[in-house]
C-alpha cells in the first residue's frame, strides 16, 4: 500500500471526526471557532518553513516560503491571541 | 532527526488540535482547549525547526518577526465590532499561505530558478519522477493546482470580503451572466488545473491558473453584501482549512491534513448553519437576489396610518412594570456600539426584579456568532445569551421584546406570508409578547428590501433615533422612576 493511501485515509476521517466535534460547539462561541480555526489552519507555518529554510532551493522558493512563513505566523499569532481574548470575556454571573 | 519521531510528535499536535476544539464546545472549557491548541502548534513548529532540511534560517526569523509583530498587534487591538474584517483577513493569509507553498513546492521540484518574472513561463523539460512516480505522482500534482486554485481564490475573496465589511466597497458587482459568468472562469481554471496536471513543465498553465483563481475569488465575492457575509465569511474560512489540508498532501505532512480538514469541516457546517437560517441554499446566497419573486408588496399599504411611536422614557414606563423582557440584539447594535449601553439597560431593569435575556437569531451580524461576542465584551453572562429555538417558544410568556437594530430576522411575513421571498426563513417570534419595542432610526427596509408588518403591529412601539441613545435614555428614564 502507498503511503498517499493511508493519508487519504486520514484525510476522510478527519473530516467526519471535524462533523462530530464542530456540530456539539454551541452558537454562542461560533465567533471564536472560527477564528480559533483560523489560528489551526497556520499549521501551514510547517510547510512553509520547510520551503524558507531550504538551502539548496532556489531564490524564488525561499521567497514565496518567506511569504508563506509570514501569512502563516500571522494567522497562528493573530488567530490565538484574538480567539483568548474574546474567549476570557465570556463568563457566568 | 528520526521521521518517524517527527511524525509521532506531529501526531501529538494533531492530538492537541482536536482537544483544543473540544474545549470550544463549551464556555467553561474553551480557554483552556484554545491554550492546548496553540501549545499544538509550538510542538510541531518546533519539531519542524529540527528537522535536518531546515538550515537557512534567514528568511525564518525575518518572516516570523514580522507574522508575529503584525498578528499581535491586530489581535490586541481589533475592537470586537470588527471581528467579521480579522476573521476575513485571517481567512485571506492562511489561503495565501497554502498559495505560497503548493507554489514553493512546484517550482522547487521543477527546479526552475527564476530570476525574471518571464523567467516564470519558460517551459521546463520535467524529470521522470521530480514529482514522484505513478500515482503518487497524480496525487501531487493534483494537490498542488488545487490548493493553487484554492490558495488565491480565497486570498481574492477574502480580500474582497474585508473592503465590503469595512463599507470601503459599498456596491455589488457582478460578472455578466451572473452564475454563468463565474461558471465559465471556473470551467477554465478546471481546465489549467488538467493542463498543470498532465504537462507540469507548462509554467505558463501554471500562472494562467493562478491569474484565473485571483478573478474567480474576487468575482465569487464581489456580488454579496450586507447580510450574506456571514456564509462568505464561513464559506471562504472553509477553503483556507481545504487549501491546508491538499498542502498536507502536497507535502506528505499528516498534521497538515489533519488540521486542515478540522478547519474546512469548521467552515462548512458554519456555511450550512447560516444557509438554513436564512431557508437559502449555497447556491442562492452566491448567485441568487434575496427579494425576486413575490408581488412587490408595498410599504406605505402596510404602514399607513398603524405605526406607532414613542419616546424612550414613555417607554420606561412600561419596562417599570415588566415581568419578563427579551432584548433581540441585530447588526444595528454592533453599529450604533450600543452593547454597554443594552448591557446596562439590563442591569436597572434586573436592579427591579425583571428577568432579562438576550434572543439571538443564528444571522444577526455579519458573522456567525458576532452578537455573542459583542454582548460578552459587554459583561453579559452567556447563559443569558439564547438560541432562537430556546427562546421563540417563551415569547409568548415575555412582556416586553427589545428589537434593537435587527429588521429581517424578526420580520413576520417570513412566517405568515406565503409567496413572500423571505417566506420560510425562521424568525424570532417577537410578535408574541405583549408589547414589542422596536429602536430604529425610520421604517426604511432591512437586507431583504421588505417592509416589515411588525412595525404596523398593534403592539408595536417604534422608538426613532440612535439606538444607543435610545437605550441609554430608556435606563436614565428608569432608574429615576
Amino acid at each position: 500500500m502507498e503511503v498517499t493511501i493511508l493519508l487519504l485515509a486520514l484525510f476522510v476521517l478527519s473530516l467526519f471526526l471535524g462533523v462530530e466535534l464542530i456540530t456539539k460547539v454551541p452558537p454562542t462561541l461560533h465567533t471564536p471557532l472560527m477564528s480559533g480555526t483560523n489560528a489551526v489552519s497556520g499549521i501551514t507555518l510547517v510547510g512553509a518553513l520547510l520551503a524558507a529554510g531550504s538551502d539548496t532551493s532556489p531564490l524564488l522558493v525561499n521567497i514565496l516560503g518567506f511569504v508563506a512563513v509570514t501569512l502563516a505566523t500571522l494567522n497562528v499569532v493573530g488567530g490565538y491571541l484574538v480567539t483568548n481574548r474574546m474567549l476570557s470575556m465570556f463568563k457566568r454571573k | 532527526m528520526n521521521p518517524n519521531l517527527v511524525n509521532l510528535v506531529y501526531l501529538i499536535a494533531g492530538v492537541l488540535f482536536i482537544l483544543g476544539i473540544k474545549g470550544l464546545t463549551k464556555p467553561k472549557t474553551a480557554v483552556r482547549g484554545n491554550l492546548l491548541s496553540a501549545v499544538g502548534m509550538m510542538v510541531a513548529v518546533i519539531v519542524t525547526l529540527m528537522d535536518s532540511s531546515v538550515v537557512n534560517m534567514t528568511y525564518i526569523v525575518a518572516g516570523v518577526t514580522v507574522g508575529t509583530l503584525i498578528g499581535a498587534l491586530m489581535a490586541l487591538r481589533i475592537q470586537m465590532t470588527s471581528m467579521p474584517e480579522m476573521v476575513a483577513l485571517l481567512n485571506g493569509f492562511g489561503g495565501g499561505a497554502s498559495l505560497c507553498i503548493a507554489l514553493a513546492e512546484y517550482y522547487s521540484r521543477l527546479g526552475l530558478n527564476a530570476t525574471s518574472v518571464a523567467d516564470l513561463a519558460t517551459p521546463m523539460a520535467v524529470g521522470s519522477s521530480a514529482f514522484g512516480d505513478g500515482f503518487q505522482g497524480t496525487v501531487t500534482l493534483i494537490s498542488i493546482a488545487l490548493t493553487v486554485l484554492i490558495g488565491a481564490l480565497t486570498l481574492t475573496g477574502s480580500a474582497v470580503a474585508f473592503t465590503k465589511l469595512k463599507e470601503i466597497m459599498k456596491n455589488s458587482y457582478g460578472l455578466p451572466g451572473g452564475p454563468i459568468g463565474n461558471g465559465l472562469l471556473l470551467a477554465a481554471a478546471l481546465f489549467a488545473v488538467g493542463t498543470v496536471v498532465m504537462d507540469p513543465g507548462n509554467t505558463s498553465a501554471m500562472l494562467m491558473l493562478i491569474g484565473l483563481a485571483f478573478l474567480l475569488g474576487i468575482f465569487l465575492v464581489i456580488p454579496i453584501g450586507g447580510a450574506d457575509m456571514p456564509v462568505v465569511i464561513a464559506l471562504l474560512n472553509s477553503y483556507s482549512g481545504i487549501a491546508a489540508a491538499l498542502a498536507g498532501f502536497i507535502l506528505g505532512n499528516t498534521v497538515l491534513i489533519i488540521a486542515g480538514s478540522l478547519v474546512g469541516t469548521s467552515g462548512l457546517i458554519l456555511t450550512n448553519i447560516m444557509c438554513v437560517a436564512m431557508n437559502r441554499s449555497l447556491g442562492n446566497v452566491l448567485f441568487g437576489k434575496m427579494a425576486e419573486g413575490g408581488e412587490t408588496i408595498d410599504a406605505d399599504e402596510i404602514y399607513a396610518g398603524k405605526v406607532t411611536s414613542a419616546q424612550a422614557d414613555e417607554v420606561a414606563l412600561i419596562l417599570e412594570t415588566a415581568k419578563r423582557v427579551v432584548i433581540v440584539p441585530g447588526y444595528g447594535m454592533a453599529m450604533a456600539q450600543a452593547q454597554h449601553a443594552v448591557r446596562e439597560l439590563a442591569n436597572a431593569m434586573e436592579a427591579r426584579g425583571t428577568e432579562v435575556e438576550y434572543g439571538i437569531h443564528p444571522v444577526a451580524g455579519r458573522m456567525p456568532g458576532h452578537m455573542n461576542v459583542l454582548l460578552a465584551e459587554a459583561e453579559v453572562p452567556y447563559d443569558k445569551l439564547v438560541e432562537m429555538d430556546k427562546i421563540n417558544p417563551t415569547f409568548d410568556d415575555t412582556d416586553v421584546a427589545i428589537v434593537l437594530g435587527a429588521n429581517d430576522v424578526v420580520n413576520p411575513m417570513a412566517r405568515d406570508v406565503e409567496g413572500s421571498p423571505i417566506y420560510g426563513m425562521p424568525i424570532l417570534n417577537v410578535d408574541y409578547a405583549k408589547t414589542v419595542v422596536v429602536i430604529k432610526r425610520s421604517l426604511s427596509p432591512g437586507f431583504a428590501g421588505l417592509p416589515n408588518p411588525l412595525f404596523a403591529m398593534d403592539n408595536t412601539i417604534m422608538v426613532y433615533g440612535d439606538g444607543k441613545k435610545a437605550v441609554i435614555e430608556m435606563t436614565t428614564a428608569l432608574n429615576q422612576a
